[in-house]
């Protein structure tokens, strides 16, 4: 007797137990989400900003110059104009009038045999030394084992970190540019830019239309079917867009307007127009549908037609929720890699306008960092570009749900 | 008469709009399968390619895609849905619910890059994983999370609490009556959700491009650890890459079609089980 009522009390204890250990593992998962996103956000920042204490120049070597040079350092912008020859004189830089006298690492075989340059190169930083202190306009890149430290008649630039301004106010976006690459995002944020409100531009009154069409003029036959295709719609692979695209609307768009190649802005617009339709439509049509029934009736009583209604009661009512949804679109739209990628064409140039190729951030980072060695100032940069999407659209969903929240005008 | 002409035009607008989405649907849909129809062939389908891609099949490609979504939904599902049961019916309402809400909000609208470059920098290179099936499914389930999170919780919430107070009423634990009561009856309306993400696995490129996916590997995966082709990359990958476009489009369009095909499959799958199962439930 003592016992069965001792078993039930186990049992019951156990089962107790059970239930708070089932809950925990509950908790657990239920934090899983928030810390994914805290991880996301260590992983890419901490990479992404190993950027701004890398070196300016390629890593490895150093920049010397005359000693008698006024120029204590240069960025990254300017290195690259000195060694493509457009900047051809100091005092284009604010030093002095003098011509500048590019000096590569491998001339100085041309100045000296081998004999010269000693036993495993140990005098080659003397010699190197006395050709720059010769020549007070010259500008020499050498690799650091070979510098001449200490050598009178020259000065080692001291190396530099690439600085916020040079990756975000540069123009140039040449990641494996030699002797210092080019990381200027300005051109990949313009183009994301570009591309995405453009597709935004074409997308809005269409899918507000459907929108509209939906929620307040279809029977339910019709509902029916468009919603699914809708759904369908939203349903293919990025990358079969892009492959359509590729095929499909690259030549439709090089012809229409007579242009040399197809892949351009306009058409990654149209695509990802295409693709943030059903993001929209569903947004949109959820807001109008939420107009309440009193409402749109009382507008009739007075003897407005049904457009009318639509345009003067139902479409303001749900403002706050259409606006979500452009909201949500350009999210979309921004963050969208494959489709971008295979359509714009990529030139990582300043974009002018719609008809010439562009490239985005997301397709800048799918087409290169499989190419950018590990740990180096591209592969921190392309992270960093990460960051940069990572933030864009962290704002953009609160933007849209602080949107949606807000109350619609009672007063109408 | 002018306020009846306007809204004439206007809803001929709206209907010629509706019409242009359905188009342009059935436009993207019939060029895929009217160009891929005729390279699919059993020959096809399960034999690998070679030439460089420019002949042969794309078996192993199709099985990497499997791979990837048995994977990511092995890591995805569970903890989707313990999640899901956590927020509704655990944590009330307190700052906690809200706080994991916006998070997996948020999860839900990051870019998919993004997801391929913390992939790669947590699972393949700090955790040392290596390109591989493994950190690709973790990357891929951590994409489909929020998905599995918000639809396992519509069907949570579709419950209503009359049945709950009802189990706890005739003495039931909380957690015998989410056993017993709640997750019987959302069962149908998880699985569709389950199912809906396996589409959006299957189509994902960005995630993998550096995680798993190899350019040209004509065996099978032997391990988790292994690298795999997948159908996504393997159409990224041929529709760009080929020199010789007349012969790598074929096969490219026989990819996508499977793709889509894939999609379509699942998106009807779905749709038939949620009326199947919607019926049973009312029968009940």
């Amino acid at each position: 007797m003592t016992s069965s009522t001792d078993y039930t009390y186990k049992m019951k204890h156990l089962r107790r137990i059970i239930e708070r250990i089932v809950e925990s593992i509950l908790t657990v998962s239920g934090a899983i989400t928030s810390i994914a996103i805290l991880l996301i956000v260590v992983f890419l920042f901490k990479e992404g900003f190993g950027l701004f204490s890398s070196p300016s120049v390629e890593k490895g070597y150093v920049l010397c110059v005359n000693a008698d040079n006024t120029i204590e350092h240069l960025n990254p912008y300017q290195i690259k104009k000195i060694f493509d020859s457009e900047i051809e004189n100091w005092k284009e830089l604010g030093g002095a009038d003098e011509a500048i006298a590019l000096f590569r690492f491998e001339e100085i075989f041309n100045h000296y045999s081998d004999e010269e340059l000693g036993e495993e190169y140990s005098l080659l930083p003397e010699k190197l030394g006395e050709v720059i202190a010769q020549n007070i306009g010259i500008i020499a890149f050498v690799p650091e084992k070979y510098a001449p430290k200490d050598i009178n008649g020259v000065k080692i630039l001291p190396i530099e970190s690439i600085t916020l301004s040079d990756f975000f106010g540069g123009k140039e976006w040449m990641p494996t540019s030699t002797p210092s690459p080019q990381l200027g995002v300005l051109p990949l944020i313009l183009g994301t830019l570009l591309v995405s409100i453009f597709a935004i531009i074409i997308a809005l009154p269409l899918g507000l239309g459907v929108a509209i069409y939906l929620s307040e003029l279809a029977d339910e036959r019709t509902r029916k079917i468009l919603k699914p295709a809708i759904e369908l719609l939203a349903g293919i692979p990025s990358v079969v867009y892009g492959f359509f695209g590729l095929v499909v609307l690259v030549p439709i768009v090089q012809k229409t307007f007579d242009l040399a190649v197809g892949e351009t802005a306009l058409t990654g617009s149209i695509i990802l127009a295409i693709m943030a339709l059903p993001t929209i439509i569903t947004v949109a049509e959820d807001a109008m549908r939420n107009t309440p029934r009193a409402m749109r009736e009382a507008s009739l009583a007075l003897g407005a037609t049904h457009w009318q209604t639509i345009y003067k009661v139902v479409v303001p009512y749900a403002a706050s929720g259409i606006s979500a949804a452009v909201v949500l679109g350009i999210g979309r739209a921004i963050g969208e890699t494959m489709a971008v990628l295979m359509v714009t064409g990529n030139a990582a140039v300043m974009p002018h306008s719609l008809f010439e190729p562009v490239r985005t951030i997301p397709a800048t980072i799918a087409a290169e960092l499989g190419e950018a060695p590990s740990g180096g100032a591209h592969y921190q940069a392309l992270f960093m570009l990460g960051c940069i999407l990572f933030l864009i659209t962290l704002i953009i969903s609160i933007t849209a749900e602080v949107i949606s929240k807000r109350q619609p005008n009672k007063g109408l | 008469m002018s306020r009846k002409v306007s809204q004439h035009i206007a809803f001929i607008t709206f209907r010629l709009l509706g019409s242009l989405v359905v188009g342009i649907l059935f436009w993207i849909l019939g060029f895929i399968i009217y160009k891929g129809i005729s390279v699919i062939s059993w020959d096809f389908l399960t034999t690998a390619p070679t030439d460089g891609m420019m002949s042969g099949g794309i078996f192993p490609a199709i099985v990497g895609t499997l791979c990837l979504v048995i994977g990511s939904i092995i890591f995805a599902f569970p903890l989707g849905v313990m999640s899901a049961i956590y927020t509704n019916e655990y944590a009330g309402n307190g700052w906690i619910v809200k706080f994991i809400r916006v998070m997996t909000n948020n999860l839900s609208g990051i870019p998919s890059i993004v997801f391929g470059l913390f992939g790669m920098a947590l699972f393949v290179n700090t955790l040392g994983f290596g390109d591989s099936i493994l950190a690709a499914s973790l990357t891929l389930g951590l994409l489909i999370l929020p998905l599995v999170i918000r639809t396992t919780e519509e069907a949570l919430k579709a419950i209503p609490n009359s049945f709950r107070t009802g189990s706890l009423a005739l003495g039931a634990s909380k957690l015998q009556t989410i056993r017993k009561v709640v997750l019987p009856m959302a069962f149908p309306n998880i699985i569709t959700g389950l199912i809906l993400s396996l589409g959006r696995v299957s189509g994902e490129t960005a995630p993998i491009l550096f995680t798993v996916a190899a350019y040209f590997l004509p065996k099978l995966p032997n391990s988790i650890f292994d690298q795999v082709m997948a159908l996504p990359y393997h159409l990224y990958v041929v529709a760009t890459s080929g020199t010789d476009v007349g012969a790598s489009r074929p096969i490219a369009y026989g990819t996508a079609l499977v793709l889509i095909a894939i999609v379509l499959l699942i998106n009807l799958l779905a749709t038939f089980l949620r009326r199947y199962f919607g019926k049973k439930v009312k029968t009940n």
